[in-house]
């Protein structure tokens, strides 16, 4: 029976993150129409709802194509290393009080040594492609995603410290009394940002820069493969989100509305930030954005560690 | 046909667990450690830099996998964070800037003619032979009898050996200031609207 309601909540979560990611595709385009002051894809279903399901059939039956020049199973594995490296870390975030896959005492840690895997899927698959916009926009990605990790795990030490714990269940269980988002606001900015940087999405979407690297490093992607790195952004999106309401907005804990939809409403609107924000900043300069994160942000998260720990030594 | 799959599986189940009471963490273990070894020989034989790479990377991540065994899950995350996530990801930045070609491909398979295996096969051998004596030697000891959590390591870092990590981040300084150093434009020379 343990057994068995275990497989139910794996099945459920990964079916969860990954549907709301394809739904995504959807509700950004839409989004972005209404604040653009257009219309958006409406024709497919209702509201367009089945625009998703159309793009998936295209998609599945569009040419995949592997260049020639390519370096072959690096290519092929790399959209798989995307995907899965942004997959698990769901594995370890509560939704629920008892609806968490696995537990880990180091969560926190885990998450962290997911997303710095998640380097090797851009990296590699620029790479493999053997093509001077994809190696750019790669070389790019290193870089970007190599520095804003740094601070990325420097600003959550703030968040530890206050909950004395890796364990995310336990962090959400000491934010009863009050949410991390007041405490450590500083901590919560650092994270955000850190979090567009590495899902590389706008503004922070530097290796894959249309108007300069064509496509950057899925250049050369076609058919599913092309299909893996595009849900794999929206995936990274929801993840990014659910880690923020876990690590700073109390997860599930909230009155009337049973724990889930907490979790999930509170997701929701983190998520409708992410496009937000897309609709409404521009891209910055490459050497400003390295700028940025090494001179102005790691100092910040620094100083945010020296300070909470300072207080939280003092109280005790 | 029956028979035969039972006694396979017997043969097996016996092969893993020996005389003591069944543990899959051992099983779990000595593929791991499997996968590490195959893959570092992997990482050494390659003639093709990236994939010589990618093979020490799963090497690096079995190694975490058997840390996580035994009983000490935070060393497990940071072999993960620092090794496979950061300075890997540095070395196959610097290889992909290199752009080695076909050429670097000869070059690297002259290198590896089978002559100079002679010498790291006879030390290694050594090695070998040492470390079989030394486990024969020894009792058994179980895996992962204890957890070596997150603040332990931190007690242990700060407490007696706070002295070794000064020393390490006085050295990480250096390295700092000296790559700035020699990273730095000269400012006379050419001003940064300049290119």
């Amino acid at each position: 029976m343990i057994i068995f309601r275990h497989l139910v909540i794996v099945i459920g979560v990964f079916g969860a993150a990954l549907s709301v990611s394809a739904g995504l595709v959807w509700l950004e385009r839409r989004l972005l129409a209404l604040w653009q002051d257009r219309y958006g894809p409406n024709r497919v279903g209702h509201f367009g709802l089945l625009q998703v399901v159309a793009d998936g059939i295209k998609m599945f039956f569009k040419e995949d194509w592997i260049p020639p020049f390519a370096d072959r199973p690096v290519f092929v594995i790399a959209p798989m290393l995307l995907l899965v490296t942004v997959l698990m870390p769901f594995a370890v975030i509560g939704f629920a009080p008892e609806i968490v896959v696995a537990d880990l005492n180091i969560g926190l840690l885990f998450f962290l040594a997911m997303s710095a895997l998640s380097v090797y899927g851009i990296v590699l698959g620029g790479w493999a492609s053997n093509n001077k916009y994809a190696l750019l926009g790669a070389v790019r990605a290193a870089a970007q995603m190599l520095s804003y990790e740094v601070f990325m795990g420097l600003s959550l030490m703030g968040v530890v410290i206050l909950a004395g714990s890796f364990n995310l269940s336990e962090i959400v269980d000491a934010q009863k009394g009050m949410w991390n988002c007041i405490p450590q606001f500083l901590g919560l900015v650092l994270f955000t940002i850190a979090g567009f940087a590495e899902t590389h999405r706008m503004p922070f979407d530097l290796p894959e820069a249309e108007a300069e690297l064509v496509a950057g490093y899925h250049t050369e992607y076609s058919g599913m493969k092309f299909g893996l790195f595009f849900v794999g952004e929206y995936l990274g999106v929801t993840m990014i989100s659910a880690m923020i309401v876990t690590l700073f907005f109390g997860g599930w804990l909230g009155p009337f509305l049973p724990p889930v939809a907490w979790f999930a409403l509170k997701t929701f609107i983190f998520i409708c930030g992410f496009i937000l924000v897309r609709a409404a900043l521009p891209r910055p300069r490459y050497d400003q954005l390295m700028g940025y994160a090494w001179k102005v942000l790691l100092p910040l998260a620094l100083l945010n560690i020296l300070v909470t720990g300072a207080i939280v030594l003092a109280v005790h | 046909m029956l028979n035969q799959k039972m006694f396979w599986k017997s043969s097996l189940m016996r092969l893993l667990t020996r005389n003591e009471k069944y543990e899959p963490m051992n099983a779990i273990f000595y593929i791991s450690a499997a996968i590490a070894v195959v893959s570092t020989a992997m990482a050494i034989s390659r003639l093709n830099a990236v994939h010589a790479l990618l093979y020490l990377i799963v090497s690096l991540l079995s190694v975490a996998q058997i840390f996580f065994i035994l009983g000490a899950p935070f060393a497990a995350a940071l072999e993960v964070i620092i090794y496979a996530g950061a300075i890997m990801v540095l070395f196959v930045f610097v290889i992909m800037m290199l752009n080695l070609g076909p050429s670097a491909m000869e070059t690297e398979r002259q290198w590896l003619r089978p002559g100079m295996w002679i010498g790291p096969v006879l030390l290694s051998a050594v090695l070998m032979a040492e470390l079989v004596f030394v486990i024969a030697n020894s009792g058994s000891h179980p895996a992962g009898s204890h957890e070596v959590g997150s603040g332990a390591v931190g007690i242990a870092l700060f407490g007696p050996y706070a002295l070794g990590v000064e020393l390490a981040s006085i050295l990480l300084l250096a390295g700092l200031v000296g790559a700035y150093h020699l990273a730095r434009q000269d400012s006379g020379n050419q001003s940064e609207g300049e290119v």
